[in-house]
């Protein structure tokens, strides 16, 4: 249990990724089995243990302090699972801390009149890191800043193989991963994929360079627009149905329509898409009426009708158990089309192909689709198979140029890691009419876009031109008569109610400083408003 | 003599009507006892400074010979008159220097902490009790959350970081007076022995603890020659000392992939660490904990207690569970950061 305690307090405080990989790493080349493999399923959400509630703790811990004590500490600290850990007392270390298969055994094991003695004896025996440990995993959820996705990248430095692989196994495993571990360590088979409807690794695409369009011609290459939804891929196994996320999540739950309407046998590769009402005819929404559905462990029924999902889909990896992924894009197409004519309408389309004469004609598409849901062009070599990973020279994306705005740098936070010292995150606003003239309101931030030499001068020209510091933040001089304008460039803009602009935008960056130009001048909050697509 | 005509808070800080004086006055005021040298304690600028003379040399060293009117050294234990209020410094054991102040007449005696810590500490006076009837103490760490570990622990795990990332320069946050001279010698005495690289503004304090018979050792100071051509690849696998505000300078861009470390009190409380961007917190304080604090007030025999610059409300809610008296006492301008 110590040493996952270590492992989460670290995963907590290290801010970069690539450490956070290596931490997860090296605790898999320390530790044994099955411990490894627990702390792996309770970082990944796989874990799943009868949880504690919030309220239980509480009661146990007002048992032995002042409850008034108790509300100031935990009003300060600010977290139940730290509060605990630290009001706790002593350890009675009469007893080695129990390993934390065994605490998992324990708290699996637990009724729930035997819950409260259970955990106050583990709650004994433990340091207060144990204790915060115990407390995340007891309550479900760690919150510690570490995807899913990261852990199965540690996962796959560690074994030395392809996250693909990982991914594609990911699904028929559970915890501790026993088997798993053995193929990574060395000392056993590649498991095989159990269990129905198994992910496959998805094949992506390159962005296209400018010098390599002139390879792109009607004869080699299909066009297909890219449309603004999420990448999915949806299985139907034998009765067993999932839609899985370009890295191997599972993301059926939210989408029980879509999971209805799967009435095939085969895995298709698609974009995600949410469309008008059934009862209207078939119209592609936005990316924010996509959002409404994503994130959601159940969805409630209005939504399922305001907004149903839909699947635009361009590959078949499997027709029933015939693997097609050897097969041509062009063939595979095929075999698509056809399954199609089978399935319902409203629910299912084929993405279609852009005919086109050459690569001007391209250009000119590009720059005029004929749909606001639509991101750019995908190009794809028709004799290409399906490849997992982003293999060059296949498949390309060419997006649309990105929107552009001019806003008013109005905050600026420090970075980490190679970052620490340098204000390198960036708040900025555009104008609006406000009570007493113009203001300034916020609309985005971004962190990246600029080079080395320009960070340094945004750097400077923040430290010369604050005007307040809260903590690691400060906020610099922007009015009309001076501020520092910044171009920014992104990809989409939606409406927001979480944000005081009411707009947010997709993928900001800061393209260009725009050192010769009166903050006055930079956009309004109009502007981008005209820009949101619906 | 009812304590609160002895002692009470005005707008410069504590005030002593009878024998016209403050402690640790927050303004410039005529006459001022000062505890110990941290900046929110000991301002510059009074009329006539009482203070112990480790005190009085660091108030020199950080605002000029000329930092008051007068200087009157106080030595520990003895007992001084001021227009008839007997006036003792006990040591507080808080930084080199730091006292306790006894203020005494009419047979009512009441002590003012300071800051203290009780554990012992080659870098500072250990803690001296004082018997009193009412206690002023500080709640810097007054919630029960707060236990400070064993500091060499800490210093351990100072000392593992740097041998599991040995191409990583550990940036150490200490403030400069009492904090950075500590962990140095605590650094000492688990046996690190190289050189340990310290930000300018540590310089002065440090010379002063070693003349006064603090061994820290070889220090040489965290600076690059001019125009060298290495900055961001030195001091790889070395310890380099400086105030937590130098760390959002651009003083910082010259180490080697620096690992953030901070020795405080308040790094026990994990999301702290998180926000200020510490990816080592090191649990090291000059107060005391929670345990420290309440023990302190039992042994004081106080039979009432005021507290100060802190989370007051924890204390005093202690206070009223064990049936003593206790008041908070709301004296603005002193600084939990500096800690």
């Amino acid at each position: 249990m110590k040493a996952f305690a270590t492992l989460l307090e670290r995963l907590v405080l290290t801010p970069s990724r690539n450490r956070k990989m290596e931490i997860i790493r090296a605790y898999c080349a320390s530790r044994p089995d099955p411990d490894r493999g627990y702390a792996i399923g309770a970082i990944t959400g796989d874990l799943k243990l009868k949880s504690v509630q919030p309220s239980l703790l509480r009661e146990l811990m007002t048992q032995r302090i002042d409850a008034e004590l108790f509300r100031l500490s935990y009003d300060y600290v600010g977290d139940l699972a730290e509060t605990i850990s630290l009001l706790w007392g002593p350890a009675e270390t009469a007893e080695a801390p129990p390993s934390l298969y065994a605490v998992v055994r324990t708290l699996s094991e637990a009724s729930k009149s035997d819950a409260p003695a259970i955990l106050s004896g583990l709650l004994d025996a433990m340091d207060v890191s144990s204790r915060y440990a115990l407390i995340k995993l007891a309550t479900g959820g760690l919150r510690i800043g570490v995807s899913a996705r990261l852990a199965k990248q540690a996962l796959a430095e560690f074994g030395n193989v392809g996250i693909e692989e990982i991914e594609e196994l990911w699904h028929g495993l559970e915890p501790p991963y026993s088997g798993l571990f053995a193929w990574l360590d060395g000392s056993g088979a590649k498991p095989v994929a159990a269990g129905r409807a198994p992910f496959r690794p998805v094949m992506l695409s390159n962005a296209i360079e400018e010098r390599e369009l002139e390879d792109i011609t009607p004869a080699d290459f299909l066009a297909e627009w890219k449309w603004d939804g999420i990448r999915i891929q949806l299985v139907s196994d034998r009765g067993k149905r999932r839609i899985y996320s370009r890295t191997g999540e599972d993301i059926s739950p939210a989408f029980p329509d879509l999971v209805e309407a799967m009435a095939f046998e085969g895995t298709f590769d698609g974009e995600l898409l949410v469309r008008s009402p059934l009862s209207e005819p078939l119209a592609i929404r936005t990316f924010s009426d996509l959002q409404q559905r994503l994130n959601r462990k159940t969805v409630p029924k209005g939504m399922l009708s305001s907004h149903p999902a839909f699947a635009r889909l361009y590959d078949c990896l499997f027709d029933a158990e015939n693997d097609m992924r050897e097969e041509s894009l062009e063939r595979r197409r095929k075999v698509l089309e056809e399954i199609l004519d089978r399935l319902p309408a409203e629910r299912f389309d084929l993405s279609p192909e852009v005919p086109f004469t050459g690569i001007d004609d391209l250009r000119e598409k590009r720059a005029n689709p004929p749909h606001p849901v639509i991101e750019g062009l995908m190009l794809k070599r028709r004799q290409s198979t399906y490849r997992s990973g982003r293999p060059r020279g296949l498949w390309y994306k060419w997006k649309r140029d990105p929107m552009v705005i001019d806003a008013v740098l109005m905050y600026a936070q420090r970075g980490h890691g190679k970052r620490s010292g340098y204000y390198s995150d960036f708040t900025f606003g555009a104008w609006r009419d406000g009570e007493t003239g113009m203001e300034l309101v916020p609309v985005g931030k971004a962190y990246f876009g600029f080079t080395d030499a320009e960070l340094k001068q945004l750097d400077k020209y923040v430290r010369e031109n604050t005007t307040e510091r809260f903590g690691p933040v400060r906020s610099v001089a922007a009015g009309m008569d001076g501020g520092l304008v910044l171009e920014i460039a992104f990809e989409g803009i939606n409406r927001s109610n979480r944000h005081k602009s009411g707009v947010a935008m997709r993928f900001p960056r800061i393209s260009r400083i725009r050192w010769d130009k009166p903050a006055a001048e930079a956009d309004r909050l109009e502007a981008l408003e005209a820009l949101i697509g619906d | 003599m009812r304590p609160d005509a002895l002692l009470h808070p005005a707008r410069q800080g504590l005030y002593c009507p009878p024998g016209d004086f403050y402690i640790d006055p927050v303004r410039p005021v005529e006459r001022a006892l000062i505890t110990h040298g941290h900046a929110d304690h000991a301002r510059a600028g009074h009329g006539a400074v009482m203070a112990t003379q480790r005190t009085l040399d660091i108030m020199a060293i950080r605002y000029g010979e000329d930092f008051a009117g007068s200087v009157q050294p106080a030595r520990f234990g003895e007992t001084l008159k001021l227009n008839g209020v007997g006036v003792a410094f006990h040591p507080a054991g808080h930084v080199l220097g730091s006292a306790q102040i006894a203020v005494e007449k009419d047979g009512t005696r009441i002590v003012v902490s300071g800051d203290y810590k009780r554990r012992p500490d080659p870098t500072a006076e250990h803690f001296e009790l004082a018997k009193c009837d009412v206690f002023i103490t500080e709640a810097t760490f007054g919630l029960p959350v707060f236990n400070h570990p064993d500091a060499a622990t800490e210093i351990g795990k100072l000392l593992s970081s740097l041998g599991q990332f040995p191409d990583r320069t550990h940036l150490v946050g200490a403030y400069a007076l009492g904090k950075a001279q500590r962990v140095i010698r605590l650094l000492r005495d688990s046996g690190y022995d190289r050189p340990i690289h310290i930000h300018g503004s540590l310089q002065r304090l440090c010379d002063y603890y070693q003349s006064e018979g603090i061994e820290l050792g070889e220090l040489r100071p965290a600076t690059l020659a001019e125009g060298a051509k290495n900055a961001g690849r030195d001091f790889a696998g070395e310890i380099v000392l400086g105030p937590p505000s130098a760390f959002n300078s651009p003083w910082v861009r010259r180490f080697s992939d620096p690992l953030i470390a901070f020795a405080s009190g308040w790094m026990q409380v994990r999301q702290r660490a998180k926000q200020r961007g510490v990816e080592l917190p090191l649990v090291i304080s000059d107060h005391c904990d929670w345990n420290e604090l309440t023990a302190s007030i039992r042994d004081t025999g106080a039979a009432e207690v005021w507290v100060t610059h802190g989370r007051e409300e924890g204390l005093v809610r202690w206070c009223e569970v064990n049936q003593i008296r206790a008041k908070p006492l709301k004296i603005v301008g002193y600084e939990d950061e500096n800690e």
